[in-house]
């Protein structure tokens, strides 16, 4: 134990999930009795979300935790950060823990700047007099000198980024948790964050660090931990990782998504990459169909809904959304059905993935975002191209284009054109 | 909570060393844990308070405003129309001293058993002690309280009147209403977790015991066998209390004040085993 920061043994997650959405009033519970009195057995699954983990992390050490969704390794950040208790097992942490599940957890929209980085820093187990001391370095870190007095309602999202993660950054702790935080902000600021956890790393500090952009996870960590199914399969060198982990990929089954409903809240229950061939495979220009199935279990005034297209590196491509004051989603609950209709897509051939976003804009709250779902392929089968084969990486995407050749020599002889159409 | 989070033994770098580990809560650490977390206390009561009152056009004025309100209607309906007697005492004074106490009660009460479910996000999303939300309710609570006292202390100006050497007992009354109401609102919060129907029960319960307590009207007005049967509600032997202390109205029998003493901490340790028992859960279910 000496020389580990973290020790874990055995540790497993079980989570019991009703088919029936277990029931969250008492009025329910007795109902659901009246009704079905031997249905405990027959209509509960138990899920291990982690099983039978056991890894140790040497003090200093950055790790990078990687797997599918569903994996589990937002359960096991929760676990490790006292979050939620294990189910067997144990878990030895040496030093203070700080952990960062999620930026600007306890911001309030209608505290100014100031306010919330105390509130803040106090959220995550700064003492008072600590954030007051660094208080100045954490501005300048965020850069919204000019707005400290302004309600963070009224700041851009890169600002609330900025902000809540200038806090985090400050905390100092001697093994720093992170989920997946840096996904949103400017790359810009994505590089000095980068940069700041570099340094908490190279300070003799331990990282836990889970993340689906996997160029941030080969620049951070040494070692990475691959969980598939609340197991953990691999846990070496992280280009060996990496390599085990895109392998995983390949099996996947196909661009469809389909979960359990959950009453109650708001999320999505299935989605759908509709190719233009049945199998995964979309034809370069035809058109192409995302289907989503919403539950809306509480309606907010700006609920949006929005879809990012992610190449094979899960670089953004292209952004899909629908943010509308009239839809009838804001008003009621109820299980909606959302299709985005593109009648050429532009996408070059490569493997692509869906992230899926769904917020409400005026709270600031994520009701949940999927990464790197739904795997389709694009070909360019079909369309052929004079003198050169379509590489595996000439483009991101295609343009409809006309071309016009001139002499310049001779200006009277007329022009001669071609087009390339998606 | 861990099973245990206290440093098992010494690392070379002196480092703590935590235990994570499945099964319940230590059951006593719970005071050591709030002062350790005082900081995060101060700073959600802060935020309570400084978020109270914005965008309303009255502001703070409201803490004066809705006691007072309510005492006027008590004084017009149980004082003008029903002539209920006051002990000699005019009727609005009397019965906004004993409002003053009660609005500290349901105040605790009722913000304390919500404030799980409002914090819900920083629940799912980070550990800290999570007491320290039901309790961080507490000075928001004790501010109101201190408001409201000055509009009293007014109203006796106003009446030419000064409280006499019973006042010294006043704190003590004010620390019981505090410790029912919190081990009342420990217990509803954790329950208000799983349950949401606390939500809509407790409302109605805390306007039940309005009424089953002498607040708009004198203990000694309810009539017989029901008199006696009465001070089962600790509220009474409380709000007596309290009058006694400022007003100098009949005091509560000893009985009735050791009893609401028992009653109040008796509620405070089942607040605080129930919140022990559900804590570990709340991320899971909430």
């Amino acid at each position: 134990m000496s020389s580990n920061a973290v020790e874990a043994v055995g540790l497993g997650k079980l989570f019991t999930i009703g088919h029936r959405e277990r029931a969250t009033t008492l009025g329910e519970r007795i109902l659901d009795v009246v009704r079905h009195p031997f249905a405990e057995a027959a209509t509960t699954e138990k899920l291990w979300a982690l099983r039978d983990l056991s890894f140790s992390v040497p003090v200093g050490e950055a790790v990078g935790i990687i797997g599918r969704n569903g994996a589990g390794k937002s359960t096991l950040l929760k676990v490790l950060s006292r979050i939620t208790p294990p189910t067997t097992g144990e878990v030895r942490l040496r030093g203070r823990v700080g952990s960062l599940l999620e930026v600007g957890t306890g911001f309030h929209p209608e505290l100014t700047g100031r306010e919330n980085i105390f509130l803040n820093g106090a959220v995550l187990g700064m003492r008072r007099r600590d954030i007051a001391q660094r208080f100045d370095e954490i501005v300048a870190f965020a850069d919204v000198e000019r707005f400290l007095d302004t309600p963070v309602k009224r700041y851009s999202s890169g600002m609330y980024v900025r902000l809540a993660f200038a806090v985090a950054a400050h905390l100092e702790p001697d093994i720093l948790i992170v989920d997946e935080v840096l996904a949103v902000g400017d790359a810009e600021f994505q590089r000095k964050c980068l940069g700041k956890m570099g340094q908490v790393a190279g300070a003799g500090r331990t990282v836990l660090f889970v993340s689906h952009a996997l160029q941030m996870i080969s620049t951070l960590t040494t070692r990475v931990l691959l969980l598939d199914a609340g197991q953990l399969v691999f846990d070496g060198p992280t280009a060996e990782g990496l390599a085990a982990y895109r392998g995983m990929h390949q099996k996947d089954a196909g661009p469809r998504l389909t979960r359990p409903v959950t009453e109650g809240k708001n999320r999505l229950i299935s989605a759908q990459v509709v190719t233009s061939s049945s199998d995964g495979v979309h034809h370069f220009g035809r058109a192409l169909r995302l289907q989503f199935d919403v539950e809306v279990g509480e309606p907010a005034a700006t609920l949006d809904f929005s879809v990012q297209l992610l190449d094979a590196e899960e670089h953004p491509v292209t952004h899909l959304w629908c943010f509308d004051g009239a839809t009838a989603w804001r008003r009621e609950r109820g299980r909606y059905r959302l299709t985005f209709d593109v009648s050429k897509t532009h996408l070059y051939a490569g493997r692509y993935t869906l992230s899926t976003f769904l917020t409400d804009r005026r709270t600031n709250t994520v009701y949940e975002t999927l990464n790197a779902i739904c795997p389709f392929t694009v070909t360019m089968e079909g369309r052929s191209r004079a003198d050169y084969e379509w590489g595996a990486r000439d483009a991101s995407h295609l343009e409809t284009t006309r071309w016009t050749l001139q002499s310049l020599d001779n200006p009277t002889r007329a022009a001669q054109h071609g087009q390339f159409d998606v | 909570m861990p099973s245990v989070s206290t440093p098992i033994r010494s690392e070379p770098a002196d480092l703590p060393v935590l235990v994570i580990r499945p099964g319940s809560a230590r059951s006593f650490g719970m005071l050591a844990d709030l002062w350790r977390y005082r900081d995060l206390l101060w700073t959600l009561a802060e935020r309570d308070l400084r978020l109270r009152y914005r965008q309303t056009a009255l502001g703070v004025a409201w803490v004066v405003v809705q006691p007072l309100l309510g005492a006027l209607i008590f004084t017009f309906v149980f004082g003008v129309i029903a002539k209920l007697p006051s002990d000699g005492n005019p009727y609005l004074l009397f019965t906004f001293t004993a409002l003053a106490g009660w609005n500290l009660f349901a105040g605790i009460l009722t913000r304390s058993a919500g404030s799980l479910v409002q914090n819900s996000a920083l629940i799912a999303k980070v550990w800290f002690p999570r007491t320290v939300i039901p309790f961080a309710t507490l000075p928001g609570a004790l501010v109101d309280l201190v408001v409201t006292l000055g509009v009293l202390a007014a109203l006796f100006v106003w009446y030419g009147r000064a409280p006499g050497m019973e006042l010294l007992t006043f704190p003590f009354w004010i620390l019981l209403l505090a410790v029912l109401a919190l081990g009342a609102g420990l217990g509803a919060s954790a329950l208000m977790v799983s349950y949401r129907d606390v939500q809509h029960v407790l409302p109605v319960m805390v306007q039940l015991l309005m009424y089953a307590s002498p607040v708009a009207y004198a203990a000694s007005s309810v009539p017989g066998v029901i008199g006696t049967l009465y001070y089962l509600n600790p509220l009474a032997g409380i709000i007596d209390g309290l009058r006694w202390s400022v007003l100098g109205t009949p005091p509560p029998s000893v009985a009735a004040a050791g009893y609401a003493v028992f009653v109040a901490v008796l509620t405070m340790a089942i607040g605080l085993w129930m919140f022990r028992r559900m804590e570990r859960r709340f991320a899971d279910v909430i």
